[in-house]
């Protein structure tokens, strides 16, 4: 069975505001830019099929598919849309190749929350609209917040360690140059800030930037036509748990886990913190880094602050997570993040990723969540 | 696109369920996923904890008004704790979603996938569902103009009957034989014995499409378990093969294309052909459900099927080639225009008559020639996207 292989990668904004570009015109630059780096594909001819991730409400048009055809060279091809993550349309890609019906498939996904005047009102309307729409919350982010507390609460983690992953995240973003929210901060800054919903700061939530990433997937054979430097999808999947956020568990991403457990092993991963080398995971929210690093059992459950505390996910530690700044450095482009995850990972692997290159990267380990309300995590598993 | 040779798994329909299609219906978009779902299972002897993975298939968020529809309806598609993925190309998804479901047991990612459609169109808008397609335009180009969704049609199909010299009395027979063959269709909302002058009498709406040329609001869902082949033997004597997948999204500006041949249609089942290996489709081919939002559309879509020649589509009906006991049924279930049009579910309930034909299981629907190989297909987005699937047992 024919391995898959991420070929050719391509990204642009990550912006707070991307003012010269329309969302066409962004999808538009990451695609040529993917296809140039997947060694000047032609994706008129040698690309078989094309995936976007987009969500109508983000898009603010009624069927937003109609619009994924042109900036990425896909007209009158089969080209559709997964209302997902963009590691989601990565997972449809690697199936896809997998039936060994398709050589080259792209994955591509956009996002320019700048143009969105009525966020509040679109998180709204994803959350079921007779029991948890009706409660009509002021602010959104207060069910993160209430998971945030029921996290600190069972496993004693305190505000303090949240503060120590806003302040890694930060500070390795500096080094990224796609982060637009990097900084030298200290923890005392961090803990000074006010609440903007306890026990969660302005900095304790990752803001929003616009975006647009191009992938390019190839079954083995293909690949190494095009690339010297292809990355392997060792493992890919994704898990929902439930939609109902009266029923799904508070306190840990039930979620994250299982679709670590199946895609470690897909990958024929055991112990993964002795055969994996970083990780890029969601932080959205600061503890969400810690749950999401205790999911992907890259910790003990309840054990990720102490060993945060140690410096073991440091740039330099034990084992670095989110050595790009993650979420809360880079930025969140809706249903690109995913994505972002992967380009930064693939960029390390490739040992293309400059100033932010670690010492070690062969194996990595890359997870997306979509966010509130959801509770659908992505894992993949790359190797180089 | 190298030829298929080696697929690891190869994936069949062993069971479909369907609710009722109605407007207005009281169930919540879950409740209804669920219905058919259940449906689905019981048809293929399984139960919930026997599926690997969900494919969901629903057309606009703002229908049943719920932003990232797909998380919403995880539940009611029975995807707790499972791999649950939402495909999604306007009108075209109800076929999207087999073509999905089959790329998930063919790359043996699952062994087993519970694949749900649902729409609930009628508590979108008011005064009138319609007001939703407002939103579906260009936002700088066309927006402004304050389009309708059926002028387009109304220009296509004018275009077409230009083309081709068909007559609105040729094309009033698609609706009266739809409608007609939904009589026997137990989830049918609009089912009816109407006459060519009927439809010729009904209201205008944007001339030429009157009141019974087009197919209704409605709410459904409509599902079907896929499987692999160890898994399909064991549970049925009649699986349903799915032997060819196609799709195509034509360019976004449809003002620049070829109203009246759809090549997009054309493009999808080229592909779904060439994989399932047919070369003759107008012999090969012994049932279609073929996209009839309008009833222009179905001959529209037939000849970019290949299933009839160019302009030649009104003449096969006139003839009876499509009816239920011609040489080529089309929407022998009675397609949108008789069963309705909850639009992912209408896409998804074709997937499904085409299974339930084929396995000799359409009871009072069931064409009268034996058939082994069927067509479905749905068309959507700005009329640019199509999705086809071949069955076979």
């Amino acid at each position: 069975m024919s391995r898959v292989a991420v070929i050719g990668i391509g990204w642009y904004g990550f912006r707070p505001v991307v003012e010269d570009a329309s969302f066409r015109e962004l999808m538009f630059e990451a695609a040529a830019r993917a296809y140039e780096d997947a060694g000047g594909l032609n994706p008129r001819t040698d690309v078989d099929a094309f995936v976007s991730c987009q969500e109508d409400l983000w898009e603010g048009i009624a069927i937003a598919d109609e619009f994924a055809p042109e900036p990425i060279g896909g007209a009158l091809k089969p080209v559709f849309t997964t209302s997902g993550d963009g590691l989601q349309c990565v997972a449809n890609a690697y199936m896809m190749i997998k039936t060994g019906q398709f050589d080259v498939v792209v994955a591509e996904s956009h996002a320019k929350p700048s143009d969105i005047i009525n966020m509040h009102d679109v998180m709204l309307f994803a959350m079921d609209p007779l029991t948890v729409r009706t409660i009509n919350t002021p602010n959104y982010h207060a069910l993160a917040a209430l998971e945030a507390q029921a996290y600190m609460s069972r496993y004693n983690v305190s505000r303090e360690t949240l503060a120590h992953v806003v302040v890694k995240d930060k500070r390795n973003a500096l080094y990224n140059d796609r982060a637009s929210f990097g900084a030298n901060l200290t923890i005392d800054e961090v803990l000074s800030l006010p609440y903007s919903v306890s026990p969660l700061t302005k900095l304790d939530i990752a803001p929003f930037v616009d975006a647009s990433v191009v992938v390019v997937l190839a079954s083995e054979d293909v690949a190494r036509r095009h690339t010297d430097t292809p990355v392997w999808i060792d493992g890919i999947h994704w898990i929902t748990e439930d939609p109902s956020l009266e029923f799904h568990n508070w306190e840990f991403p039930v979620h994250a886990m299982r679709a670590a457990e199946a895609a470690y092993k897909m990958a024929g991963i055991q112990d993964p913190i002795k055969e994996l080398h970083f990780a890029e995971v969601d932080s959205r929210y600061s503890f969400k880094e810690l749950q999401f690093i205790e999911a992907l059992k890259l910790a003990p459950i309840g054990e990720a602050h102490k060993l945060l505390l140690e410096g073991a996910f440091d740039r330099d530690g034990l084992f670095p997570v989110n050595p790009s700044g993650g979420a809360l450095g880079e930025g969140v482009p809706l249903e690109v993040h995913g994505l972002a995850r992967l380009v930064d990972a693939v960029l390390q692997l490739r040992s293309e990723a400059g100033r932010m290159q670690l010492s070690r990267a062969e194996r990595a380990i890359v997870h997306s969540w979509r966010g509130l309300p959801t509770t659908t995590s992505v894992v993949a598993v790359l190797s180089r | 696109m190298s030829r298929n040779i080696h697929i690891k798994q190869r994936p069949a329909v062993i069971g479909a369920g369907l609710t009722l299609f109605r407007r207005r219906m009281l169930e919540t978009p879950k409740e209804l996923a669920w219905i058919a779902a259940k449906q689905a299972l019981d048809e293929a002897g399984l139960s919930l904890k026997d599926i690997d993975c969900i494919v969901i298939g629903s057309a606009p968020d703002t229908f049943d008004g719920v932003h990232m529809k797909g998380e919403y309806l995880a539940d009611g598609a029975g995807g707790v704790g499972k791999p649950t993925m939402r495909v999604y190309v306007g009108g075209a998804t109800g076929v999207m979603v087999p073509i999905a479901a089959w790329w998930h047991v063919a790359s043996g990612h699952c062994n087993t996938v519970l694949a749900v459609a649902e729409e609930k169109m009628s508590n979108a808008d008011t005064p009138h569902p319609q007001a939703v397609f407002r939103y579906i335009w260009d936002p700088v180009t066309e927006v402004p103009l304050q389009p309708n969704l059926i002028w387009i049609f109304a220009m296509e199909m004018h275009r077409y009957m230009y083309k081709c010299g068909a007559r609105k009395e040729d094309i009033a027979l698609v609706s009266v034989k739809n409608k007609r063959n939904a009589l026997d269709h137990p989830a049918a909302q609009i089912a009816a014995n109407i006459t060519v002058d009927d439809v010729l009498k009904s209201e205008v709406l944007v001339w030429p499409v009157q009141l019974l040329d087009i197919s209704p609001v409605s709410d459904g869902a409509a599902a079907f378990v896929v499987a692999s082949e160890d898994i399909a033997r064991r549970q049925t004597d009649t699986p349903v093969w799915i032997d060819g997948v196609g799709w195509a999204l034509d360019t976004t500006s449809w003002t620049n294309r070829d109203l009246a041949f759809p090549e997009y249609a054309n493009v999808a089942a080229q592909m779904a052909y060439r994989m399932a290996d047919i070369t003759n489709p107008r012999k090969e081919i012994d049932v279609a459900e073929v996209y009839d939002p309008f009833d222009y559309k179905e001959l529209h879509h037939m000849e970019g099927l290949e299933l009839a020649k160019k302009c030649e589509a009104p003449k096969l009906t006139k003839e009876g080639v499509t009816q239920r006991d011609g040489d080529l049924p089309v929407n022998p279930s009675g397609g949108l225009l008789g069963v309705g049009n909850p639009i992912a579910a209408a896409g998804t309930m074709k997937v499904a008559e085409i299974y339930w034909q084929l396995a000799g299981k359409a009871g009072r629907r069931q064409v009268k020639k034996p058939v082994y190989t069927g067509l479905a297909h749905a068309w959507g987005d700005l009329m640019q996207a199509s999705t086809v699937v071949i069955m076979r047992v």
